[in-house]
């Protein structure tokens, strides 16, 4: 498969501190890839370096196929990004920014805009919002309206940054389910997050970055694999482990963990042994617990040196 | 692209308030002048103020001369310290730049829609000028304008040499617009880059007064300002005008490549 991000050894620099530190990126075409890392962990200096606004101090960038910064200008109409937050024009209407932003640049014929306008729009949700200015819209209209201009010359690959940010449950449901829609269709989706479960429920591949470095690259599907352990949950955990002797690798309350991976094996023993059996699973690790393993400390606590 | 600006800027009501205040000052001393009929002599206040009542048709240069050194600057230095920085700061720069706009392209579009702005003011105070002048004090019909010099002008050379003057104050205000344009490419706060421009100005004016800074004093951006006066002269008195665009051309083509290496190499955080 063709990558649509490629980075070779990227680095930022700002003064001595390392803000990306020798990254490499591999997003293939039809990835939902989910860039995980804590605040202040150099994500969005990342997104801001795919997209031409930060400058790498060295390294390489491949962007749909374009190498060399003049080419990745060319390539740009056929990427939409959401770059921490929305912005737009206060005074003017929703439909009047969309025109602007898209009469900005190249690749987005003023023959077909308001056609375009008016279905992405009605595709984020705002069909109906009128002439209103976006000063009186609410944060998650606005977010909305982002997104709306990131879709408007369906886009070969989404670059969205923290996409859900400010929208209620129902509006967070509604974006997944266009996402996926969206990637259904043929849409290459780079969506970085601090929010592990956004990321678990969408990505198929999970890009983890702490403090600068890409600790974690791989299929969500293999990060999250059977650990080969069984979960036990029973109410008489010490009969439980009497039976179970030696193949115990954790007991935390009622919960026990046990080695070996069929689960149907292990019910069978206990319950031959007369040990009530409440939960029964394969152990995977969860997200959480495997961006966990990867990282250190928050990189926005700040320790006090002595 | 350049569309695109101008719609910005002649879309945004700020702009014509701004125009709209920049006339209230001519027209309140016109009101004035016509109440109490306290004319400046010559030679005092602003000029053409004294030459006012007795040929309205002079009125667009006295307005221009009232605005010229605080007002249009200030409106000038407001709109083009706006240009990047404000963007930067309402965050519409990260986007248009990843649309991608390209930076030459949009600071081009930025100058080309500051400089319609500084035409369309310049412009507009003229004509409300203008319709002031011819309207509340009497327009001399035949014998045409005085001359500063004291002979008589026929009111053909009265009109070209006022747009000639309308002319060489927008040259002037290009030169406050580059210093905005370029402070703006600086920093991602609109009014530090407009203050930034204005204290240039002040800093200007006050060494021009200062004999200890005359050394200095041909090279200052205020120095030919006024100039303009001497466009009414008989005959016209070209020296101070060139040197005065002369002088504007080279600030204006420095800052602008300033202002062009700035903003292409610099990182956006915005």
């Amino acid at each position: 498969m063709s990558a649509v991000i490629a980075t070779r050894g990227l680095v930022k620099r700002y003064g001595r501190l390392r803000a990306v530190d020798g990254i490499d990126l591999d997003v293939r075409a039809g990835d939902v890839y989910g860039f995980l890392g804590a605040n202040g962990s150099g994500k969005t200096t990342t997104v801001r370096m795919l997209l031409g606004l930060v400058l790498a101090t060295s390294g390489d960038i491949e962007l749909l196929g374009a190498r060399t910064a003049r080419a990745r200008q060319r390539v740009l109409p056929r990427v939409g990004a959401l770059i921490e937050g929305p912005a737009s024009y206060g005074h003017l209407s929703g439909r009047e920014n969309l025109a602007l932003l898209d009469a900005s640049g190249p690749g987005g014929s003023w023959r077909t805009r308001t056609r375009r306008i008016a279905a992405v729009l009605e595709q984020v949700g705002l069909g109906g919002v009128g002439r209103r200015p976006v000063k009186a819209y609410s944060l998650g209209m606005r977010q909305r309206l982002g997104l709306a201009g990131a879709l408007l010359r369906r886009p070969d690959l989404l670059v969205l940054d923290e996409p859900t940010n400010g929208l209620d449950p129902q509006g967070i449901s509604e974006i997944r389910a266009l996402l996926i829609d969206l990637h259904r269709g043929g849409t290459t989706i780079f969506l970085s997050s601090h929010l592990l479960a956004e990321v678990e429920q969408l990505c198929s591949r999970v890009g983890v970055l702490d403090r600068g470095r890409l600790v974690l690259q791989d299929e969500l599907a293999t990060l999250t694999a059977p650990t080969g352990a069984t979960v036990v949950v029973t109410p008489a955990p010490e009969q439980a482990r009497a039976l179970l002797d030696g193949r115990l690798t954790s007991v935390t309350g009622d919960r026990l963990v046990v080695r070996g991976s069929d689960p149907a094996e292990v019910n069978a023993l206990l319950v031959r042994g007369g040990v009530p059996v409440t939960g029964l699973a394969i152990e995977r690790p969860t997200l959480e617990e495997v961006v966990l393993a990867r990282t250190a400390a928050s990189p926005d606590r700040v320790e006090a040196h002595p | 692209m350049i569309l695109v600006e101008l719609r910005k800027t002649f879309r945004r009501p700020r702009t014509w308030a701004t125009i709209a205040v920049l006339n209230a000052l001519p027209v309140l001393v016109a009101v004035l002048l016509v109440l109490t009929d306290l004319a400046p002599r010559p030679g005092e206040g602003p000029p053409f103020l004294s030459a006012v009542l007795s040929n309205g048709t002079l009125y667009p240069l006295a307005a221009l001369a009232i605005v010229l050194p605080l007002f249009l600057p200030i409106a000038v230095a407001v709109v083009a310290g706006d240009a990047i920085a404000g963007e930067a700061q309402a965050g519409t720069l990260r986007y248009l730049l990843a649309r991608p706009a390209g930076r030459t392209r949009l600071l081009v579009a930025k100058l080309v829609a500051v400089l319609a702005f500084v035409l369309v003011t310049v412009l507009v105070v003229a004509a409300v000028g203008y319709v002031i002048g011819t309207t509340l004090f009497e327009a001399q019909p035949v014998a045409g304008g005085t001359s500063v010099s004291g002979t008589s002008l026929t009111p053909e050379e009265v009109a070209w040499r006022t747009l000639l003057a309308i002319g060489y104050v927008a040259v002037s205000m290009l030169g406050v617009a580059a210093f905005a344009l370029f402070f703006s490419t600086l920093t991602d706060s609109p009014l530090g880059a407009t203050m930034g421009a204005l204290a240039v100005l002040v800093a200007s004016s006050l060494l021009f007064t200062l004999d200890a800074a005359s050394p200095l004093a041909p090279y200052l951006p205020t120095r030919y300002w006024l100039s303009f006066v001497d466009l009414f002269r008989e005959p016209i008195l070209w020296r101070d005008v060139t040197r005065g665009l002369a002088l504007q051309g080279v600030y204006v083509g420095a800052l602008l490549s300033a202002a062009w290496a700035s903003f292409t190499t610099k990182d956006i955080t915005s």
